[in-house]
């Protein structure tokens, strides 16, 4: 079955293209919303249905299977196939893509249903589709680099998919240009990487690690990391995506949560050989993941847009991946990037949910006569919404649940892998700033559970506020209804994934305590060691049990203390408390750590004024006048040639003749 | 028996031939112009999907005592001629309705053409070579002149006709000098040949005249422009692709048999040529205000980057030609279909860049197809036409004619300013009159729209075709470099 990997890459673009096409050629067919949603969710559906069959033929030590379908590009010695990776990791990132994908596509299908880009949407869908699974399972890093560019573009497209709002135009190029920073890095790493073994092949690459010696490795793992802090929104590039949710809710579950901002953890466990031979990359990846992630982790605890909160929890979260990754932990990285698809899509789809509903509120009070504008994602006009949609309440819950790691919920085993990770890394090369990290992550950790459980209670808790709040919508609550069953379907599947997915890593010493022999309960771990390097665990048995046990009363801590403080509509009080109590620290935070100002203030002013000063001079005066110069000098020599073209066929036989002289001449002498 | 045998070796032309004989009776018949067009377009299919057989399956092979070939280049060739008619005659039919000139003889008169391309690209002798030629020729000077109550078609055909009959003469007398000095026609009998002389050179002279003078190389291009303004826009497209094509392959043909020992000796000559018509085309299109005299002179500018591939006097280079003409004629056939679309819908003459002003947002279809056509023609990656100049001056560089390639890509990144323009037209101008343009037929929108995904396909994955094509030369005489 592996051979046919290249369908599950193939099909999606079917998708697009059918979708596209007609729905730009055809009026009639744009109407046909139903054919164009399931045609779009089937061509990620099957895909997902071949690679499960692949999946279910593999096994934790099969070899690698390389599908090469043709050249693509042949330059002198250089040469890049299109050619198709199934391993373990490869294979499971598509799972998770076409799997969380397919429910998305039929979520989609009643979030979007009265929206006129309907085709369009959809058809972006199926494309991003196709590039991120270019990017997963390409076998060449030129391939994944055209996955990953790819991303961008819909990434680019889905975020300004309500183009005419120009805010939501601005947030699309804003998210553009922070990865073309990224992009910029990656290119140069790949440059690095073909000057030093001579090919992008993986197959060449990895058997040849050893000619990436000290520094090459160094840097090679570092711009590839800067690659990925554009795409997975670290730390100093991770302003774009908060933003990005300007995007509509599904392209926020799928792109911005589930699939494409984790492709830089992907990118870095694929090459998980070449970090383990620099520690101090290593370094500067969990340094910069451990920052990010309680920078995002404190915004998120000042925001009131429930889909920002989600943004910035997210941001926290990918930070908590390249803690593993700078840790040694690659496949604890991968089991989080999986647990994580499940409850962030989930959650994003439950806010989905809830601002769908809103807008309905807003909608029906807007048919009765009165004009009430509020921001429906806006959590203190929210409240009691949990007796109106009691599903999306339900599995919106059992995803906090996930994230904040409580037991047996899927995020407790992975976020617990990474602390792990992170406390045996302090026993090796720089031990101090591991341990800090630890140290940082716990606290994440801490107020992960802590404004996760604010957003839920604030919106699903208490009584609904929006009545008490606006003239006119004394009666909204009347206009409340759960979504339907496309979208709340998708939602039950992920919740039950996010609460058992947890126990395909249950820790080996879990069971190894008790019974004193090895087991294979961790399942991810001996799928993905076959594929991945990792640092090895010493801990004792003692240790990683307190380990375990701090995580836990942490996160219960937290989620007591949140109910405690924001249950029963305690939620602005508590908060005004909360500022009170940490003054500038919280302006802060709300303030974003002004980021945004600070590259305002430091590239953009100053580069638009060079831009003005000095470039458009250069440019209008120099360059425009050196290209004008050229175009006039050939517009001329064209239009002395007209001259020639006279139409008289005299003029015609001559220059024959002229023509025939010159040819004899050539030849003969 | 052997002439049944190869006459199913033949079996495209020889559908095409009967078609035409049939369409023609029809006409005679006073039938509909509906029945003619079905008809054509049931012996144009079958025919296709012939060649489309022998293009995949058919071994190289000789037939009618040598005279011919089936197999390789002639299955190449062949399929080319074919294809571009099949989607010429789709994109007549309504474009002559549209300009209300809908004649029936436009058919046979296509299907003649067609076998006579055919002909000529499966050529293995001169006699069969100048038979095929003046077939096509012939065709198509009445082709141009169709429009009968149009001044300037008819006084293009009569142009082209005398030029035509002109350098028929030269061709003529190559033959004969080059029989006088070899003492045959048979390609591979003169290809054996080497010892040269006054008579041998003045014949291969006077026979690259001749092709010269029918591909429009410069300076014997004059009559290019305007014929091609003057032809209705889809004969044009027919001409320009279909014809060149068959001349081509004909061409490839000649100098690959009948001229192995001689290519390094005639690099020169080519280069030069190559050079000129680069040059010019390039810069007179660019002055151009009327986009189907632009895409003439156009037309002569890709003359000039084939003519960097017969210049390499290689396997890759003439391979890289052949591609070249496949991708040209996906591309152009594409282009010149969306400028009749909107050509019909206003007048003959809305032509002008300018009456292009806004028309991309208005039939989005439309627009974006003549972008990716555009595009391509102007070699942007992505597109066929990237990777046809790639492989075209990349066998240059192989072959050491280094400035004439950086010419030919300057050349080339400068033509990206008149395909450019009219795309500007198109999107960022606004339009000065309402102008609406009726809905395309379906059947003609998805000709073009396969078209396109054709550019593109061939743009992403040029793999299979280009080692297909590399296989025909493997008995080549030519110092065979490998790909």
């Amino acid at each position: 079955m592996a051979e046919f990997v290249w369908l599950i890459v193939v099909i999606p673009l079917i998708g697009f293209l059918i979708n596209g096409l007609l729905g730009l050629s055809s009026e009639g067919y744009r109407k046909q919303k139903s054919v164009i949603g399931w045609l779009a969710t089937f061509a990620v559906f099957v895909p997902f249905l071949i690679a499960f069959q692949i999946f279910l033929e593999m096994n934790a030590g099969s070899e690698p299977v390389v599908v090469r379908l043709f050249t693509w590009i042949e330059a002198g010695s250089f040469t890049s196939d299109i050619a198709y990776r199934v391993d373990q990791l490869s294979i499971l990132m598509a799972l998770v893509v076409t799997g969380v994908g397919t429910l998305i596509h039929i979520y989609s299908m009643g979030y979007m249903k009265t929206d006129e880009g309907f085709y369009k949407f959809f058809a972006y869908l199926n494309l991003f589709i196709f590039a991120m699974l270019n990017l997963v399972m390409a076998n060449n890093l030129l391939l994944l680099f055209l996955g990953w560019e790819g991303v961008g573009v819909c990434s680019y497209l889905l975020i300004g998919f309500w183009y005419k709002d120009m805010e939501k135009a601005t947030a699309a190029n804003k998210a553009f240009i922070y990865n073309r920073v990224g992009d910029f890095a990656f290119l140069v790493a790949m440059f690095l990487v073909f000057r030093t073994v001579g090919s992008l092949d993986f197959d060449v690459i990895f058997s040849n690690l050893h000619l990436f010696n000290g520094d090459i490795a160094f840097w090679v793992a570092v711009l590839m990391f800067i690659g990925a802090t554009g795409k997975s929104a670290q730390i100093p590039l991770f302003v774009w995506l908060p933003d990005a949710m300007a995007g509509p809710t599904p392209v926020s579950a799928l792109i911005h949560a589930a699939t494409m901002v984790t492709s830089g953890i992907y990118l870095i466990t694929r090459f998980s050989g070449l970090y383990m031979t620099s520690p101090e990359a290593m370094l500067l990846v969990a340094v910069i993941g451990g920052l990010t992630a309680i920078v995002a982790a404190t915004i998120a605890l000042t925001q009131y847009d429930i889909k920002k909160v989600l943004a910035y929890s997210t941001v926290s979260q990918l930070g908590f991946m390249f803690l593993a990754l700078g840790s040694g932990g690659f496949v604890a990285a991968m089991f989080h990037v999986v647990t994580h698809a499940f409850f962030k899509a989930c959650l994003f789809l439950g806010s989905g949910s809830v601002i769908h509903a809103m807008h309905h509120v807003e909608h029906e009070l807007e048919h009765e006569g009165k004009h009430v504008h509020f921001d429906p994602q806006d959590m203190r006009n929210m409240g009691g919404l949990k007796e109106y949609m009691p599903s999306t309440y339900k599995t919106f819950l059992i995803s906090t649940f996930a994230i904040a790691g409580i037991p047996v919920f899927s995020g407790f085993f992975s976020k617990d892998e990474i602390l792990a990770y992170l406390f045996n890394a302090g026993l090796g090369e720089f031990g101090a700033v591991y341990y800090a990290l630890w140290g940082l992550a716990v606290l994440t950790a801490f107020l992960t559970a802590f404004y996760m459980f604010r957003l839920t209670l604030t919106t699903f808790h208490g009584t609904f506020k929006l009545p008490g709040k606006f003239k006119g919508a004394e009666n909204a609550a009347k206009y409340l209804h759960e979504s339907p069953a496309s979208m709340t379907a998708p939602l039950w599947i992920l919740a039950a994934l996010a609460l058992v997915g947890g126990f395909m890593g249950v820790p080996e010493f879990f069971v190894t305590t008790f019974t004193s022999t090895d087991a294979t309960v961790n399942w991810l771990y001996a799928w993905l060691s076959g594929v991945t390097v990792r640092a090895a665990i010493i801990l004792p048995y003692g240790v990683k049990w307190t380990l375990v046990a701090i995580a836990i009363v942490v996160a219960v801590g937290a989620t007591i203390l949140a109910y405690r403080m924001y249950d029963n509509d305690k939620g602005e009080a508590t908060d005004a408390a909360i500022r009170e109590r940490f003054g500038s620290l919280y302006a802060t935070w709300e303030d974003k750590y002004k980021f945004d100002e600070a590259y305002e203030a430091m590239i953009i002013r100053p580069g638009n004024r060079l831009a003005d000063r000095v470039l458009a001079v250069f440019d209008v005066k120099i360059l425009d006048g050196f290209v004008n110069a050229i175009g006039s000098i050939v517009q001329f020599f064209g239009s002395l040639l007209r001259f020639v073209q006279t139409g008289v066929i005299n003029t015609y036989a001559i220059a024959f003749v002229v023509g025939v002289i010159l040819i004899i001449g050539l030849l003969i002498f | 028996m052997e002439i049944i045998n190869d006459l199913l070796l033949f079996l495209p032309a020889t559908i095409v031939a009967i078609g035409g004989l049939t369409v023609m009776m029809l006409d005679g018949y006073k039938a509909r112009s509906r029945t003619i067009y079905t008809t054509t377009m049931v012996f144009l299919g079958i025919a296709l999907g012939v060649a489309s057989w022998d293009l995949l399956m058919q071994a190289p092979e000789l037939i009618f005592s040598d005279m011919a070939g089936a197999g390789g280049t002639a299955a190449f060739g062949t399929f080319i001629v074919v294809f571009g008619t099949f989607f010429t005659v789709i994109l007549t039919h309504d474009y002559l309705i549209g300009v209300k000139h809908n004649f029936p003889q436009v058919y046979p008169l296509l299907m003649f053409c067609t076998f006579g391309m055919i002909v000529l690209a499966t050529a293995n002798d001169l006699v069969t070579v100048f038979v095929g030629l003046e077939t096509m020729s012939v065709c198509l000077y009445a082709l141009a002149g169709i429009i009968r109550d149009k001044r300037l078609g008819v006084e293009s055909a009569l142009k082209y006709f005398v030029m035509g009959a002109f350098s028929t003469g030269f061709f003529l007398y190559g033959i004969t000098l080059l029989y006088g000095a070899t003492g045959s026609t048979s390609l591979p009998e003169i290809g054996a040949y080497t010892d040269g002389g006054l008579i041998y050179w003045g014949g291969v002279s006077l026979l690259l005249v001749a092709f010269m003078f029918k591909v429009s190389a410069v300076p014997f291009h004059m009559w290019t422009p305007d014929v091609y303004t003057g032809s209705p826009t889809t004969i044009t497209a027919y001409m320009s692709t279909a014809g060149k094509t068959a001349s081509f392959v004909a061409l490839v043909l000649i100098l690959d048999r009948a001229m192995p020992f001689i290519a390094t000796e005639l690099t020169a000559t080519f280069s030069i040529i190559a050079l000129l018509t680069m040059i010019l085309g390039n810069a007179v299109a660019m002055v151009q205000d009327n986009v189907k005299r632009m895409l003439a002179y156009s037309s002569i500018a890709h003359v000039g980057y084939l003519f960097v591939g017969l210049a390499a006097g290689s396997v890759a280079g003439y391979s890289a030609v052949l591609f070249y003409l496949l991708a040209y004629t996906f591309m152009n056939v594409g282009a010149f279909g969306v400028v009749a679309y909107y050509e019909k819908n206003h007048d003959v003459h809305f032509n002008n860049v300018e009456s292009y002003a806004g028309l991309g947002y208005q039939r989005p279809i439309m627009g974006v197809l003549l972008s990716i056509f555009l595009f391509s023609l102007a070699g942007i990656p992505i597109s066929a036409g990237f990777n046809a100049k790639y492989l075209v001056f990349s066998a240059g560089i192989e072959a050491g004619l280094v400035s004439l390639v950086v010419v030919g890509v300057l050349a080339s990144a400068a033509s990206a300013y008149y395909y450019l323009r009219v795309m500007v037209y198109l999107y960022f101008r606004e339009g000065k009159e309402s102008v609406s343009l009726i809905e395309p037929k379906k059947v003609y929108s998805f000709s073009l729209v396969f078209l396109a995904l054709l550019t593109l396909y061939f743009g992403v994955v040029p793999g299979g075709v280009t080692e297909m094509i590399y296989g025909y030369f493997s008995d080549s005489m030519l110092t065979a470099t490998a790909p």
